[in-house]
């Protein structure tokens, strides 16, 4: 009888854990000795996305450094959730200091580590985008240029939700926020404007840039990862969901992210010194309508009057960052190197 | 200018974790809660087998368990492996993902490796147990009969052929069904303590009640004699009948049969297909099926009909046999009407044929029942109540002589449901009317919600599954599978065993895959250790009510409802 | 060890031997010539271990302190000017957060229109920020009182400013008793954060603090710096002990005790008002003047005490507060309340206007004759500003004052109007 080679896919291995894997091999937001390095009692809005992002982030790096961490916080939806007098939900080091310096404060701590000769502990920077793209930018680029030992991690929910939704740099074209009003001719925000930090991050040539999403976990926990394995400026661009900014069910934070990603509008990809050098494939390619239409920021590009212009705008948008990145190319070779090949 | 360890600044600092005093569980308007649904599969199988309980122990490289769990079900695991047409993976919803698991093969594997160990069931204390005759070793009856020994009764099964399994034995080709399989899972029944009457004729259920003092009697004497299809035949044309032909294949008492060089099978169903299989492996040349209507109405299954075309079987379809001559036929020509009824066109054709085998349906004997109090029979099945039961008192009925449809897959779950129905009758208890597939699925009592709702596939978060084709089953060559009675499909080894069952994406069943412990923005899931009920709970005092964890549950076994008020 | 020392190098020294791990600096004149020289000695490995860190800007200097402070680490910046308006935002922060930072602060206006040259424009304006603010008259307390700063700092737990002018100080070359390392490391001890960031002892430091709290916050913000008030004098006078000279303090009398006039002021001029003082007293006067040398927190026990037998006080300012006049003399009249003493306030100095013995003596000759009001702007160019007035009258689209003045001192071209 005649052999045919066939390739096999284990299965379930996008979930946080499987009690078919090893535990070394589950993500650590399955392990039940997690740190939780923002715990239980925060009061950031049901189903908030930069909750989920923050503590899969500092989870991640809790166990890349053994516990030993130290963090800085901008102003922002995670710095006001977390830490409101008398309780703090962090069980990390942390401090807050101002709207546009967490990454300079980072750059402080890590200055002070060095001199005390402490090379162990490591520090983690983190903002939203308001506190990262715009108010802190110039912070953040001195400390990528200067390569200062800081993992800068950007959770970007694509407004300044703390404030009560106002466009940032990160706000995409045709967003309704409360300063880009769904009205004119070209409701919500302008197009042609905009910045991609982690682009921009990219051209600093530092070792280690990344996006990633809240929807993929285990991609987002094995680029922190990989972040704290190296020394220098690393900068880690997250995604994530603003239910109430977004206008969008609490119960689809995870599910927008993921659709932000499998449409193309949020590319996923890994650079080192100034390349490029892995994407994230997207697995399902969906049209963004499936994503634009579950989030009232887009309501006007659907009603009164149905913007197909727009929409197509949006679409021709997310298909450039798949030409521009590859996000389907090889998708099967990639899928194939990780089955298991087993004789029939 | 102190020394020692200086106090912190009021307010501006804080000592870590204290937000653990903030209950958020107060901001909730709803509540996330597991639960277990039903499974398509499950619902889908007609012998009632908890196919994603028994797939949970597969996955885990739980064999024994996972085939325990089967034959909580299925006394046949390895036959129906082979032979069923696996309505679960009909029903599977990975199929709507990329293909349906392979629940077939994997059972089949179980089975397999069942019979490689030696696994038994327990025979169990008969204490208080009655005395119970099964008429018929068919699938139905060796079902009633594994599951009454099972459940402490005295059963004698009786059969009028000269071994067990009915249809198993006489109407599926071994190349379908080795024997020695067939005669393995017979043998651990009889292990149990069902007595077995082969080679006995019962022509009259009552007489044969009262002698023996049987206590109840399941009849499942199945669908042997020939529907009646008349074709005008000259003398020398050779008309055989297909259930016959099987027989006889099986039997080999009377000499292999002989048909000649080529051979039309009348009928579309799956006899017609295995005659014309057997056929060609009995040496004919030529094997040609003649069906009146076309592919998409032909009530074979479609892996049946591909394995017959890829053996070189011919179908001539929208074709009817109007008489046989020696070494030819005549035949018409048949169009569709607008309801797929088939209607003679005039235009007439010759077919060369040494013989004709008819398979156009098969009808019980029902000779047995005459005059028998209380039973009704209608077209020529007979009606029972939701436990199986006749009109007459303690007579059950199941299998194909029953209303349902005819597969030894169907007959399997008359026959467990005959035996809980006969027990329950012989303890005085009502009639369960209501005992759906369902509602069988919840008797095992996994766990604490009653499995209700059935899991559609949209309620499934699939993006957490892999991609993952089904595994393939090799099969034989088709050159070398033709000439012999070898066994054409072969089974999985552990390695695509195991693969394959891991691609159960455990609708409505927790799989443990920790999601909603990582997703909860609140970390308001808590790990059970050593896991309750479920592998998880809510920390209510926390959860906000978000529904993220059960928007991102794979396998949509979470539900959010309204908050208590 | 005696040298003949530019300032800015002599406070280099001084803040190299304090220690410092980590030193944030972002070029501003005239304060560069700290830094500058501190980046020599991190690089050259003399100051070690110490991490110096060329910022992107002010407001970075000042977070690259509050991160390193936090940490545990001694930190130290220097900024003026435009800088420190940069960095506010974060010494109100570095300060709120109680973090014992030093700041040297190379007194210099601000604009618009833009000066580099010396006033007190910019560390008047941070008065507010929660910062202890030292003003130091000459390069040897420059010196004297950096060493002081970081022990005062480190003892209350909050941020100091070493206020000296800007290169009349910074940039003169004189006599300095430098420090020997061994008198600092014994006269400054270890630093032992009152918080810190330790994974081994987790904190959350900077919490937000609403209603409920904020006004206790506040509070005990000032109950820290009145502790100051008597640690100030108690630094001076430990300083005093192991060093051999007095510098520091919350205020520094000169000839004042039966003085009927008294000159207030802060900083280097304290040292031609004495001349003039010395001139004047000489010819029988009863002048004296008194050195506020700790601004902030405001001394106004002492101040009060040194000019409680005065009958007339002039608080010479190099800083305006636009639309009411005088900064330190607003605090002067808070601390003379209820005392008999007419205050007067004079603007001096402003944007590196030299104040000349003449100017002073031509000052104090009007308020001995009763000619001087309450707010006097000495020197000031009264035909200018009048023509601008004037100007400004008759249209009310005559320009920017600035530069119409220029033209009509003849430094601009006359261009059409």
């Amino acid at each position: 009888m005649s052999a045919t080679r066939l390739k096999y896919f284990q299965t379930g291995s996008f979930a946080a854990g499987n009690r078919l894997v090893e535990p070394d091999q589950r993500a650590v937001q399955s392990d039940p000795q997690r740190a939780n390095a923002i715990t239980c009692g925060h009061r950031a809005c049901q189903g908030c996305g930069e909750a989920l992002g923050a503590r899969y982030a500092l989870d991640a790096a809790l166990r890349a450094t053994d516990g030993d961490l130290i963090a800085t916080n901008a102003t922002g939806c995670l710095e006001v959730f977390s830490t409101p007098y008398p309780e703090s939900s962090w069980q990390v080091p942390w401090i807050h200091s101002l709207f546009g310096n967490a990454a300079a404060v980072a750059t402080g701590v890590a200055a002070a580590l060095k001199a005390k000769g402490n090379t162990h502990t490591r520090v983690v920077g983190q903002g939203g985008d308001g506190g990262t793209v715009d108010i802190g930018f110039a912070c953040l680029s001195g400390m990528f240029e200067r390569g200062d030992d800081v993992l800068y991690i950007c959770y970007d929910n694509e407004a300044y939700m703390n404030t009560g939704v106002q466009r940032s740099a990160a706000t995409p074209p045709a967003a309704y926020t409360t300063t880009t009003q769904a009205v004119g001719d070209q409701p919500g925000a302008a197009w042609g404007q905009g910045k991609d930090a982690a682009l921009i991050a990219l051209a600093h040539e530092i070792p280690y840039v990344a996006t990633a999403t809240i929807a993929d976990l285990r991609d987002l926990e094995r680029k922190v990862h990989t972040a704290m394995e190296i020394r220098g400026a690393r900068y880690i661009h997250v995604l994530v969901t603003c239910p109430l900014g977004w206008g969008a069910a609490s119960a689809d934070s995870i599910k927008l992210a993921r659709l932000a990603m499998e449409t193309g509008i949020f590319p996923v990809w890994e650079g080192e010194h100034g390349d490029v050098v892995s994407v994230t494939k997207i697995r399902h390619r969906t049209p963004v309508e499936e994503y634009l239409k579950l989030q009232t920021r887009f309501r006007h590009l659907f009603a009164p009057v149905r913007r197909d212009d727009v929409i197509a705008r949006i679409q021709a948008r997310a298909d450039r960052n798949i030409a521009r990145f590859g996000l389907l190319e090889a998708l099967d070779e990639d899928q194939l190197d990780e089955a298991v090949e087993v004789d029939v | 200018m102190s020394s020692g360890t200086p106090a912190p600044p009021f307010a501006i600092t804080l000592d870590v974790g204290s937000s653990r005093a903030n209950l958020t569980g107060s901001w909730r308007t709803e509540r996330p809660q597991y639960v277990r649904l039903t499974a398509p599969c499950g619902a889908g199988c007609p012998a009632a087998e908890d196919v994603q309980q028994w797939l949970y122990h597969a996955e885990e490289g739980g064999y024994e368990a996972a085939w325990r769990k089967i034959m909580e079900r299925n006394p046949f695991p390895a036959v129906s492996g082979r032979i069923c047409y696996h309505p679960c993976e009909t029903a599977c919803n990975r199929a709507q993902l990329d293909e349906a698991v392979g629940i077939n093969s994997i059972e089949r594997f179980l089975g397999d490796q069942a019979l490689a160990a030696g696994w038994q069931i327990e025979r169990p204390a008969r204490d208080g147990g009655r005395r119970v005759l099964v008429i018929g070793a068919g699938p139905s009856g060796l079902s009633a009969a594994y599951h009454l020994a099972l459940l402490g009764h005295h059963v004698t099964v009786r059969d009028m052929a000269p071994a067990a399994g009915g249809m198993m034995r006489y109407g599926i080709p071994k190349y379908r069904l080795p024997r020695e399989i067939l005669d393995a899972e017979i043998a651990r029944i009889a292990a149990l303590g069902a007595e077995f009457q082969l080679g006995a004729h019962v022509s009259d259920v009552v007489a044969e009640r009262a002698a023996g003092s049987y206590d109840a009697v399941f009849l499942a004497v199945g669908a042997t004699l020939p529907q009646r299809t008349y074709i005008p035949a000259g003398s020398a044309a050779k008309i055989v009948d297909a259930i016959a032909l099987l027989r006889d294949a099986e039997d080999g008492s009377a000499g292999p049969p002989l048909l000649g060089r080529r051979v039309a099978v009348y009928g579309g169903g799956n006899t017609a297909m295995d005659a014309a299989r057997t056929a060609k492996r009995l040496g004919a040349e030529e094997s040609i099926i003649v069906y009146r209507r076309d592919r998409s109405h032909m009530p074979a299954h479609e892996s049946e009909l591909m394995e017959a075309l890829a053996e070189g079987i011919q179908v001539k379809w929208l074709t009817t046999i109007t008489a046989a001559d020696a070494g030819e036929l005549t035949v018409e020509r048949m169009e569709l009407d607008e309801h797929g009824r088939p209607q003679p066109t005039g235009e007439f054709e010759k077919l060369g044929a040494d013989a004709v085998v008819l398979a156009t349906g098969q009808v019980s004997d029902l000779s047995l029942l005459e005059g028998v109090a209380g039973i009704e029979t209608e077209d020529n099945v007979v009606k029972v109540d939701g436990n199986m039961m006749t009109g007459h008192a303690g007579i059950f009925a199941g299998g194909d002589m029953v209303p349902a449809e005819r597969t030894a897959t169907v007959a399997i779950g008359h026959g467990r449901r005959a035996a809980h129905g006969i027990d329950r009758w012989l303890r005085g208890e009502p009639a369960d009317e209501g005992w759906g597939l369902a509602d069988s699925a919840s008797a095992t009592g996994v766990g604490p919600a009653p499995m209700t709702a059935q899991v559609p596939f949209e309620r499934l978060n699939t993006w957490y599954y892999s991609d993952a084709p089904k595994t393939v089953r090799a099969e034989l060559d088709a050159v070398r599978r033709s000439s012999t009675f070898d066994e054409v499909v072969l089974g999985l080894d552990e390695s695509n065993a195991l693969f394959e069952a891991r691609r159960c994406m455990s609708c409505g069943n927790c799989l443990a895959c920790d999601n909603c412990y990582g997703v909860c923005p609140d970390n308001a899931v808590v790990k059970l250790d050593p896991p309750g009920a479920y592998a998880y709970a809510f920390d209510l005092d926390y959860c906000k009510g978000c529904g993220v964890c059960a928007a991102e549950c794979p396998c949509g076994a979470i539900e959010m409802v309204p908050e208590p008020i | 060890m005696l040298e003949q020392i530019e300032g800015s190098q002599a406070v280099a020294r001084a803040v190299a031997a304090c220690r410092p791990e980590v030193i944030c600096a972002y070029p501003i004149s005239p304060q560069t010539h700290i830094v500058e020289a501190l980046s020599r000695q991190v690089k050259s490995g003399a100051l070690a271990p110490c991490e110096f860190v060329n910022v992107e800007s002010e407001y970075a200097a000042m977070s690259v302190a509050i991160g390193a402070s936090a940490t545990g680490a001694r930190a130290y910046t220097a900024t003026a000017s435009q800088g420190l308006l940069y960095m506010t935002e974060a010494l109100y922060n570095a300060s709120g957060l109680g973090l014992p930072i030093v700041m040297t602060v190379a007194n210099r206006a601000i604009g618009a229109p833009i000066n580099i040259w010396n006033d007190h424009s910019d560390s008047m304006s941070q008065r507010d920020s929660g910062w202890i603010q030292l003003y130091v008259e000459s390069n040897q307390e420059a010196v004297d009182v950096h060493l002081q700063a970081f022990r005062l700092a480190e003892a209350v737990s909050l941020p100091v400013m070493v206020c000296m002018d800007g290169f009349i100080l910074t940039h003169a070359v004189e006599r300095v008793e430098l420090p020997e390392q061994e008198q600092v490391d014994q006269f400054l001890p270890t630093f032992v954060p009152r918080q810190q960031l330790d994974p081994e002892h987790p904190l959350t430091i900077g919490a937000m603090v609403g209603p409920e709290a904020f006004t206790e916050v506040r509070y005990l913000a000032h109950y820290k710096q009145m502790q100051a008030l008597d640690l100030i004098p108690e630094v001076a006078g430990l300083f005093e002990q192991r060093f051999g000279r007095s510098s520091g303090g919350l205020v520094r009398r000169y000839r004042s005790d039966d003085a009927e006039t008294i000159i207030v002021a802060l900083g280097s001029v304290l040292g031609t008002i004495e001349d003039v003082v010395d001139e004047l007293r000489a010819t029988g006067e009863r002048i004296g003047a008194v050195a506020i040398r700790t601004f902030r927190p405001w001394p106004a026990a002492e101040v009060r005490s040194a000019l409680a037998g005065a009958g007339r006080v002039i608080v010479l300012e190099k800083a305006l507060s636009v639309g009411i006049g005088g900064i330190v003399s607003q605090n002067v009249q808070g601390a003379l309340a209820g005392l008999p003493a007419s205050v007067h306030t004079a603007i001096a100095g402003l944007g590196g206007r030299p104040i000349t013995k003449a100017s002073l003596r031509q000052l104090f000759a009007a308020a001995r004759a009763g000619r001087l009001g309450e707010l006097t702007f000495v020197d000031l160019n009264h035909q200018l500003v009048d023509a601008e007035i004037q100007r400004m009258l008759s249209d009310r689209r005559s320009g920017p004052h600035a530069e119409n003045m220029l033209r009509d001192v003849g430094v601009v071209g006359a261009g059409p109007v």
